[in-house]
């Protein structure tokens, strides 16, 4: 019995997300006869690897009661660095690979030194590095794609392991690793802590600049690697890349049920709302609908995933009667 | 004016909040053109009973009769077009509009649908603010305004709305002595034009100035209702308080031992000036004194949260330096603070995961968290501490007060914390559960805790503590030995200008 209360719990967080991805998969699977195929399905989990990854990293930001405005820069820089280190320089691909992500940590930690020991708000910091490292991508390529990249280098976006895409085991992975950092450990702990309540965080002796700056060179990192895999699979990097990466990064993880007020959200939320935005591009290429109207229609959905998640949280707390004036006498 | 009159009748008024009865059948009656004082310690209900008029809280039981009429206040937009406005303790003013924009907020004068007639709006402010004997301009940003001004702007936007029945809580408060007489003035003055007023304050003695007649409340009851000129403020304390404080407060064998805590010469850069005190262990030290008179900002500094510019700290007799909280808890220092939903506790995460967020090396495994530990630790603790809560995975923010003021002596429990600092350690906690944390304060000052208790009231101090340090703008206006304190001679260091 017990266990099953633990499942139940377990899903119920997740259930608004988890059921949108079901049902979007079966309106789709009856709309198209190309959408439930094992080539299409593995075809989505390339796509969303992208997102997922960046999104595994900001969740964490946006646990603390951040953002991260930079990640498509930052994969955008990255990436280049990494291309001209591989095909300008000749240098080893793994060392150019290490080097790239660490050059996306490095990005990272700067703005959370902006962030935390300045301070200044990570909405700014984080858009200023945005253009920064956009702008460092452009002068570096000279607007110009790098081509002719490495067979193992494309192998990060391209290649397949039997049926399953490279990119979907690395998402795999970069999500156990986040599960693990988030449940398991201080990190995680104390991201909730400073998002909740960054003064009670401080004042019970944790090192909140630390664990700031930790959270957001995680995103740097994942948004590195998200560029790696992007290269990978264009075989080019470019300094027009993920432009607009962040906003559908940050869309996934509220859409996964993270709350941008901080303190609250869970990582395989941010993986399943990086899902529905795969299924739904997906699908909606599968029937041809035009790029234009996709954009109308995933901004709809984002509208509706949070609109569903705060009245889930309004007529859960109305259940217990006098909270909500109970509240009221909280504020004051 | 007609004595009798009655314009605001509230009968067996209840209001249950989770694990509180904040009101319990309480009566109340406003005459017109009166004053009506409405008195009683924290937690005695005089702010649950103004948000029920003004409609930010809905009543659980009993009924209100307005001019004769019994009405449901709906919400606070209703009890204003009922006639009744609240001065609050913080101004609903905004501070970068005009003194006419402020007060004609929300119901701007129209020149037609779309245009703001700003002539007629400060016109009219300019009359109202006349006729409150004000010389101010209405175009005069608030901003620019100091305390008492803002406080005016309060009432005269109260007065354009026609109102004509105003709650002031705590209205002097904030102000200067001069400018408690002009508020006194302009009362007098509302009073006159049958305005009646229901004034709350914690400053008993201005009572006998302004106010036709008093209410006592105290945990959540009505207890009594005089005409002024007919009680002592001797009377008024002891209703409000109610009970002997030997009933109160706990019993304590204290064992004093060393000392444990030295503070020498400490400053900071605004307000501190050359603090020195000490403390021992198994001693319970209260930190008396006026809001605003450096106790808190003292126990800030000790522990780390701000920087101070000159002084010693020494613990066991040794000189410790403490850059930051992390510092002085590693030195066995715990604080528990003022407010602990602002600085105590991260009230959208549980009880289990608040508690051990002091020491989380406790419940892990190299860096693993181990969730069992972390919730055995919480559990132990939610029995030992007597926390009522379905369980440890709850929400902290859906406790109580005194039932999340137990999760943050918890948080410090679970480390070996050998001086702990309480700073109003059970405001806004109701009775019961305050006895229990006096109780526990007793406890760790038993087993050789060293404990600072800073406290607002006044028979908490006396009640509680072995020796008492009066705080008076920064400095140590004085020491007392349990023994030669009183609260007439804690008042006077504490006020002495």
């Amino acid at each position: 019995m017990k266990i099953f209360k633990n499942i139940k719990d377990s899903l119920g967080k997740e259930l608004g997300a988890l059921t949108g991805l079901l049902l979007l998969g079966i309106i789709m699977t009856l709309a198209t006869p190309y959408f439930l195929t094992l080539t299409n399905l593995m075809n989505i989990l390339r796509q969303s690897s992208l997102i997922a990854i960046a999104a595994a990293g900001m969740t964490f930001v946006i646990i603390t009661g951040g953002i991260d405005l930079s990640v498509g820069s930052v994969l955008s820089l990255s990436s280049c660095l990494t291309a001209g280190m591989m095909v300008s320089l000749g240098w080893n691909v793994w060392l150019a690979v290490l080097l790239g992500l660490l050059i996306g940590a490095l990005l990272g930690i700067l703005n959370g030194v902006l962030i935390t020991r300045i301070p200044l708000p990570p909405f700014i910091s984080t858009l200023g590095m945005m253009g920064v490292a956009r702008g460092l991508s452009f002068v570096y390529t000279d607007g110009a794609p790098i081509y002719g990249l490495p067979d193992s280098f494309k192998y990060l976006g391209a290649g397949m392991v039997g049926p399953i895409p490279f990119p979907a085991i690395l998402m795999a992975i970069i999500y156990l690793i986040s599960y693990f950092l988030l449940n398991k450990t201080k990190i995680g702990r104390y991201s909730y802590a400073v998002g909740g309540n960054e003064e009670a965080a401080i004042l019970s002796g944790i090192d909140t600049k630390k664990y700031k700056t930790i959270v957001y060179a995680l995103t740097g990192l994942f948004a590195a690697l998200s560029g790696m895999i992007l290269a990978g699979r264009l075989d080019a990097a470019t300094s027009v890349a993920g432009d607009g990466f962040e906003l559908d990064v940050i869309a996934a993880v509220v859409i996964g049920g993270t709350s941008l007020s901080g303190g609250r959200g869970k990582i395989v939320g941010s993986l399943i709302g990086a899902l529905i935005m795969g299924v739904v591009r997906n699908g909606l290429n599968l029937l041809l609908v035009s790029s234009h109207w996709q954009r109308v229609i995933l901004g709809l959905i984002i509208l509706l995933a949070v609109t569903v998640d705060v009245v889930r949280k309004q007529s859960s707390e109305d259940q217990d009667g006098t909270l909500s004036a109970f509240f009221a006498g909280l504020k004051s | 004016m007609n004595d009798s009159q009655s314009i605001l009748k509230l009968s067996s008024i209840t209001k249950k909040f989770p694990g509180v009865l904040a009101l319990d059948q309480v009566d109340f009656e406003l005459k017109k053109g009166e004053v009506h004082a409405l008195v009683g310690e924290n937690g005695a209900g005089k702010s649950t009973l103004i948000k029920i008029i003004s409609g930010v809280h809905k009543r659980d039981g009993g009924s209100i009769e307005l001019k004769g009429e019994e009405v449901n206040i709906k919400g606070p937009g209703h009890s204003r077009k009922l006639g009744i406005s609240v001065i609050y303790q913080e101004f609903n003013l905004v501070p970068y509009l005009s003194i006419a924009e402020n007060i004609f907020l929300g119901r701007e004068e129209m020149k037609g649908n779309t245009v703001i007639n700003k002539k007629e709006m400060y016109k009219k402010s300019r009359d109202i603010l006349h006729d409150l004997g004000i010389n101010l301009d209405p175009d005069t940003m608030i901003a620019d305004l100091g305390v008492a001004m803002q406080q005016m702007v309060e009432i005269a936007k109260a007065l354009s709305m026609d109102s004509d029945i105003i709650i002031m809580d705590e209205p002097t408060a904030a102000l200067g002595e001069n400018e408690i007489e002009e508020l006194f003035k302009t009362i007098e003055n509302l009073k006159k034009k049958d305005i009646s007023i229901i004034y709350i304050s914690h400053r008993l003695k201005e009572l006998w100035e302004v106010a036709d007649r008093v209410t006592v409340f105290r945990d959540g009851q009505y207890i009594a209702t005089h005409p002024i000129s007919e009680t002592d403020k001797d009377l008024l304390i002891n209703e409000m308080v109610g009970r002997e404080l030997k009933e109160q407060f706990p019993p304590r064998k204290a064992k004093i031992g060393n000392k444990i805590l030295e503070v020498k010469n400490l400053e900071t850069k605004e307000l501190l000036k050359n603090i020195s005190f000490s403390l021992n262990k198994g001693e319970i030290l209260g930190f008396a004194g006026l809001v605003g008179s450096g106790r808190t900002e003292l126990m800030r500094c000790i522990f780390g949260a701000d920087p101070k510019e000159s002084g010693k700290i020494m613990i066991n007799n040794q000189e410790v330096e403490i850059q930051n909280p992390q510092d002085a808890i590693e030195k066995g220092i715990g604080f528990i603070t003022e407010d602990r939903k602002q600085q105590g506790l991260v009230l959208v995460r549980s009880v289990r995961e608040n508690i051990s967020l002091t020491d989380l090396s406790q419940v892990m495994n190299g860096i693993v968290l181990q969730k069992d530990k972390d919730k055995k630790l919480a559990e132990d603790y939610i029995k030992k501490l007597n926390i009522k809560t379905p369980g440890s995975e709850q929400e902290v923010k859906y406790l109580s007060g005194g039932n999340q003021q137990k999760v943050v002596l918890a948080k410090w429990l679970i480390r070996d914390t050998r001086i702990l600092i309480f700073d109003e350690p059970t405001r806004g906690i109701d009775v019961g559960a305050k006895k229990e944390v006096y109780s526990l304060m007793n406890q760790l000052a038993e087993n050789g805790v060293g404990i600072i208790m800073i406290s607002s009231e006044l028979p908490e101090i006396l009640g509680m503590s072995d020796r008492i340090m009066v705080m008076n703008h920064g400095e140590i206006a004085g020491k007392l030995d349990i023994e030669d304190a009183d609260q007439e001679k804690i008042l006077s260091l504490a006020t002495r200008e």
